[in-house]
């Protein structure tokens, strides 16, 4: 008991130190690598005086450290500041694009995981059969997918050749601002509203996006899967459970898997984390109003304050994925507890 | 040297010199992965698109930046093989020019971030303690954030450029290079033959040099050769999302960005420079998948 709270608290200071490091690495891009950043919120034609101003009031005239005092107690406040273009709140903006990212990265993790760990099975069971080689490929061509091309191609395809599915956006025009706002995520608020006609709409956009970022994050579980596979196959107990005639069925499902799938909480939690940066990407292309879009205009604007918020919150659910993993396998794996 | 006579030397059984004794082992590892056609098509694509961009010159007579507004968004044709985007320009000639600007930022970000992350794994690993804490600590940070993410948001407060990319892709890239060196290392220090050096009065800096770091090579080359693809297609994410290299260079993924207005229409513009990122991203993948089955067979 006394062990477990001792790497407990040792887990949970080395979180602490990764995000104070965030905030570093934050503060350094938003306040000290910029050459002026008065100059670059106010504009770069602004009279000397406005500019002046700016400064004393954004704290650039103060020595570094008293810089990053302010700087973090801010954050540490929840004030990330405004937009320079449209003065809105980083906080409400983001509070209003996250549930989008996330709808689409839940959606997306499911298709991947659904599909991916039976492949990395199949996979491993059939090592060096022509199934693996199929598998190995799709998988490192899923590594090697440069997201934004396969969605033009696949809007080019299905949306504007064929015409099957509906094209960039999260709805129709229709159904905008048809549902009451609940959660931010259509999906699961014309669900709540009971308007199936907008709720279908709203999955029909999802199909590109979720399947894209699926293929991407599927190729990592699929990877996975196989080597914690081929890994628990070869054990002894595996042998055991052979000799004593049981079907292959139950040997790989019953036997084998329970172990697999401890391992692979890790993987699916880091997957998700992962999705937030195919999200840039393909937000961009389906023109998705989440965090990602929300991350590349303000990069467009040189609009700093949402760049290093949005930054700083996918900084902190990567750590929280990987603290929550951490904590997970510790739980489940008995050999760790 | 002829090559019959060079295989039996590389593959006698006893090595008479140490030079034989290492070519032997890595003419031993060729043929392993000689074997493996996956890897070796890898390999052929790879040497090809280095081949292809540096005698851009010799293939092509068309300029990468000579406009011709009378010809523009041309289909492809036997003047233009892959037709021309919307200035009028030769897609050919900018997706041969196009691959030096990719091949080069992926081979300095690499030559520049392998060592030193190797460096930082090795002694971090060695020297354990507090170095060790401070030195993994820093990674970590550096681990907390998507690669692209963190390489955009530098851009932004760099300009973004061809410059401002490389410098955000090596200060992306070490991270993972010293967690593996530093693992490696571990196996490494505890055995024998160091505790045989430091007897010898070897100094700590010396064994990390000579002695330890020598044996992480091989899996950071695997590590490298499959950190090249997912180098290309961050350099044409970034390329694309417009803080990359800017558009009148014929870097592929800026080429995508430019070429995305009109893409319904003329979908080849951007379809050729995606097909060349996906090719040469999944050709680096394939090799280093090869590569990972020959120098680093526990992994497997």
């Amino acid at each position: 008991m006394k062990r477990r709270a001792k790497t407990l608290a040792g887990i949970l200071s080395s979180v602490f130190i990764t995000l104070f490091g965030l905030l570093v690495v934050t503060f350094l891009i938003g306040r000290v690598i910029p050459i002026d950043p008065a100059i670059a919120a106010a504009g770069d034609q602004a009279p000397e005086a406005v500019i002046r101003a700016l400064r004393t009031e954004m704290g650039l005239d103060q020595p570094i450290w008293v810089q990053f005092y302010r700087y973090v107690v801010q954050i540490l406040h929840g004030d990330f500041g405004a937009s320079n273009v449209s003065h809105n709140l980083v906080t409400s903006d983001i509070a209003r694009y996250f549930p989008a990212t996330f709808e689409l990265a839940v959606l997306a993790l499911l298709v991947s995981s659904l599909l991916g760990v039976p492949l990395g099975v199949w996979a491993a069971v059939r090592q060096g059969r022509l199934a693996d080689q199929v598998i190995r490929v799709v998988c490192l061509a899923g590594h090697s997918l440069p997201t934004f091309v396969f969605a033009m191609l696949s809007l080019l395809i299905f949306y504007k050749t064929l015409d099957w599915l509906p094209g960039p956006g999260r709805q129709s025009i229709f159904y905008t601002d048809m549902v009451p706002v609940f959660t931010g995520m259509i999906t699961v608020d014309s669900a709540i509203a009971g308007d199936w006609d907008a709720f279908f709409d709203a999955l029909a956009h999802m199909i590109q996006p979720v399947c894209i970022l699926g293929y991407f994050s599927m190729a990592y579980i699929t990877r996975m899967s196989r080597a914690f596979m081929l890994h628990a196959l070869h054990d002894e107990y595996i042998i055991t459970a052979r000799a004593k005639g049981l079907s292959p069925a139950t040997v790989i499902w019953k036997h084998a898997f329970p172990t697999v799938a401890v391992q692979l909480v890790t993987v699916l939690a880091l997957t998700f984390a992962g999705l937030l940066e195919g999200s840039v990407v393909t937000e961009t292309v389906f023109e998705w109003p989440g965090i990602g879009r929300y991350l590349t205009n303000a990069l467009k604007n040189g609009d700093m304050n949402p760049v290093i918020g949005s930054t700083l919150l996918i900084g902190v659910i990567y750590v929280s994925f990987n603290l929550l993993a951490d904590l997970l396998y510790r739980l489940l794996d008995p050999r760790v507890r | 040297m002829t090559t019959q006579t060079f295989r039996e030397w590389a593959l006698d059984e006893t090595p008479s010199s140490r030079r034989q004794a290492s070519w032997g082992r890595r003419y031993r590892i060729w043929l392993n992965l000689r074997s493996n056609p996956l890897a070796m098509i890898g390999l052929t694509i790879i040497l090809l698109t280095v081949i292809v961009s540096l005698a851009a010159p010799l293939i092509t007579v068309y300029d990468p930046g000579a406009q011709n507004l009378y010809n523009k968004l041309a289909f492809p044709s036997s003047e233009h093989l892959l037709g021309t985007d919307e200035l009028g320009r030769d897609v050919f000639a900018r997706i041969l020019y196009g691959g030096r600007v990719t091949l080069g930022l992926v081979v300095a970000v690499v030559i520049l971030v392998a060592p030193v992350g190797l460096l930082i794994g090795c002694i971090s690993g060695y020297l354990g303690g507090l170095a060790d804490t401070v030195l993994m600590r820093v990674t970590d940070v550096f681990l907390a954030f998507p690669r692209l993410v963190l390489a955009l948001a530098l851009v932004a407060a760099l300009t973004p450029g061809i410059e401002s990319a490389f410098i955000a892709i090596s200060l992306t890239a070490w991270p993972p290079y010293a967690r593996l060196a530093r693992a490696e290392t571990l196996t490494i220090r505890n055995s024998d033959y160091i505790a045989a050096c430091r007897l010898t009065g070897a100094s700590k800096f010396r064994i990390i040099l000579r002695h330890v770091a020598p044996l992480c090579v091989p899996s950071l080359i695997v590590r490298a050769t499959l950190d090249m693809s997912s180098i290309i297609i961050t350099a044409a994410s970034l390329g694309f999302l417009g803080m990359g290299a800017q558009p009148p260079s014929p870097e592929w993924g800026a080429m995508i960005s430019t070429a995305r207005r009109f893409f319904y229409e003329q979908w080849w513009v951007a379809a050729v420079p995606g097909l060349m990122i996906f090719v040469s991203s999944l050709a680096f993948n394939l090799l280093g998948d090869g590569l990972r089955d020959v120098l680093d067979p526990k992994q497997t």
